[in-house]
């Protein structure tokens, strides 16, 4: 193994991920991950000095368009995907204090 | 022949004639879903009551003359990652178990406005992540050609769903081989359209500069008409390209003659099984015989398009599922302390492993002193990759390959060992990396009676020569087999 991945690193991923990893799934993480970034090192036998990155298949830039509502009113529906709902609006804990 | 036995195309034709109603039509089909998805556990959600109101709405819209196309009335099943309003969208997640989508894709609403009759929604890897749909929360879909294998994915139960004969045709999406090597698995036909052809709005996004929407059936026909209809230009998706040449059916010609087809020599490598390579090969020689100039090449840097294409897939992955937070839809965890720990703990209880280890790898790639070493270095190898595909298709017309390294392998085999399982993906994932279109067709099967896929490749935008070579090659005739006239399903 190549790459040596430390119990800071992990958590730190899960952080940044965030997903709260059981013992066991962090263990499993470190391996997977070690296995994939040794993999993925492969990349560093061509040399990619002078080429440019590409991030999309086609040249894409920004599409604008005049901001129309067209699809009427689905708050209703919106809603009823919610997990908790109160007064016609989505329950989330709270944020601030 | 029962009428789960005829293509989308007759179908719509015999429909039209009067021959058979809608409502008779998708009830066929609907009692061969009740039959053998027990085997294939093709299908997440089925609403028989819907299906059979929309059936007969859809008849009268035929009746009255204001639908009058080749799917008019015609079955279809949709991958589960597809929105469809007021039917359950899962992704194949506990996240979404009980979501409703709020509006249709517009790939499902082109096909809803040429008639096409939805009966439900695919089974497939959670999120899309995965070759063999075993990783979805409703259970693995298992292969109509022999139960005890998998069916491919992510999009195997769509797959699965066409060989079974449980529908004419469906929407798959794919990211880095999605549609093609479930096909090839399952003995279908699917295509994955050029980037930007079809619209990704609807579609539960994966890898979003990879995603495309395309379509599965029992041959090539069906799947140029399908394609017909679901390539459009949207507004409202921004990666969405204005195309004039969208009339796909018109490349349905037996005609290869003078057709330039290269093979690329690192396709054929050891990792290749050699009863693949057989079929692979004898195939080209079908198309050779029938006057395509056939020769081999080489096509370079294949073996770095599977670490590239995981590194930029799991990157867009960690981005795009980020929105999964329990809060708007979605599952939410039970108990909590704060809106931190309701996030945390919610998506570690609504994610199951393999898409857990993408977005940890992801979050990996793209965090601050690794950026450069593996997300920038992808990208960059992204840019190499397009470039021998550039310098291939000055010479030649399509390229041809094998779909997957093997045949459908056993269930239970490859989820324990991840990289064997991602290797699995060599030939299809560099197609998304270009933004390619790419065909799979069904040309042998091994010695266990299961199903071989052949891959054509094309440049952007030519689709057409793809569904030609693909269309002369299946007019050959020896390869149309259904599991079900094999028996191995009844």
């Amino acid at each position: 193994m190549a790459n040596m991945i430390s119990d800071e690193t992990i958590a730190y991923v899960g952080i940044l991920a965030k997903l709260e990893l059981s013992g066991e799934e962090k263990e499993r993480a470190k391996k997977d991950m070690e296995e994939m970034l040794d993999y993925m090192d492969q990349l560093n036998e061509l040399d990619t000095s002078d080429t440019e990155p590409m991030s999309h298949a086609f040249f894409m830039q920004n599409v604008f368009r005049k901001d129309v509502v067209t699809n009427g009113d689905g708050s209703k529906d919106t809603l009823a995907n919610a997990p908790e709902k109160k007064d016609g609006g989505i329950k989330a804990p709270k944020t601030i204090g | 022949m029962s009428l789960t036995g005829f293509t989308a195309l007759e179908l719509g034709k015999k429909i039209k004639v009067r021959e058979v109603s809608v409502k008779e039509t998708a009830a066929a089909f609907l009692a061969a879903i009740r039959n053998r998805d027990q085997t294939t556990n093709s299908f997440i959600t089925v609403d028989e009551e819907q299906v059979l109101k929309r059936a007969e709405l859809v008849q009268t819209q035929i009746d009255n003359g204001s639908l009058c196309g080749p799917l008019a009335g015609v079955p279809m099943a949709v991958k589960d990652n597809i929105c469809t309003k007021g039917i359950k969208t899962t992704c194949g997640s506990k996240m979404l178990d009980q979501f409703l989508p709020t509006y249709t894709a517009e790939a499902v609403r082109n096909l809803e406005c040429a008639g096409a009759v939805l009966l439900g929604k695919t089974n497939m890897d959670e999120f899309a992540m995965g070759s063999t749909t075993e990783a979805s929360y409703y259970g693995a879909a298992r292969n109509p050609w022999n139960e005890r294998h998998v069916t491919g994915g992510s999009s195997g139960g769509s797959c699965a769903a066409v060989a079974a004969e449980e529908c004419p045709f469906s929407l798959g999406s794919d990211t880095g081989g999605s549609i093609r090597q479930p096909s090839s698995f399952c003995g279908v036909t699917g295509i994955k359209p050029t980037y930007g052809t079809v619209s990704r709005y609807g579609l539960i996004a994966y890898g979003s500069s990879l995603d495309q929407i395309g379509p599965i059936a029992k041959n090539v026909s069906d799947c140029a008409a399908v394609l017909e209809v679901i390539s459009s230009w949207d507004q409202k998706d921004s990666t969405s390209i204005q195309r004039r040449d969208l009339d796909f059916t018109s490349a349905l010609l037996d005609d290869v003659a003078g057709m330039k087809i290269g093979i690329p020599r690192d396709y054929f490598d050891d990792g290749l099984d050699a009863e693949v390579r057989a079929a692979v090969l004898e195939a080209a020689d079908i198309l050779k015989e029938r006057g395509a100039q056939v020769e081999w090449f080489d096509l370079g840097l294949v073996k770095y398009a599977v670490p590239a294409y995981y590194v930029i897939a799991c990157a867009e992955a960690s981005s795009n599922l980020a929105r999964f937070d329990g809060v708007k839809y979605g599952y939410r965890t039970g108990e909590y302390e704060g809106l931190h720990h309701m996030y945390k703990k919610s998506r570690s209880e609504g994610f199951g492993l393999e898409v857990k280890r993408r977005i940890m790898l992801g979050s990996f790639v793209l965090s601050s002193g690794y950026y450069d070493a593996y997300y920038l270095k992808a990208l960059k190898t992204r840019t190499l990759l397009k470039q021998e595909f550039d310098k291939a298709f000055a010479i030649y017309d399509v390229i041809l390959g094998p779909t997957a390294p093997s045949t459908a392998p056993a269930l239970g085999s490859s989820l324990e060992d991840p990289m064997k399982m991602y290797l699995g993906d060599i030939y299809t994932v560099s197609v998304n990396l270009a933004g390619l279109p790419g065909i799979s067709v069904p040309c042998g099967t091994d010695s266990k009676g299961l199903p071989i896929g052949m891959q054509l490749i094309g440049d952007c935008f030519q689709e057409k020569k793809i569904i030609r070579a693909a269309y002369a090659f299946e007019q050959s005739g020896t390869y149309r087999r259904s599991p079900l006239a094999c028996g191995a399903i009844e």
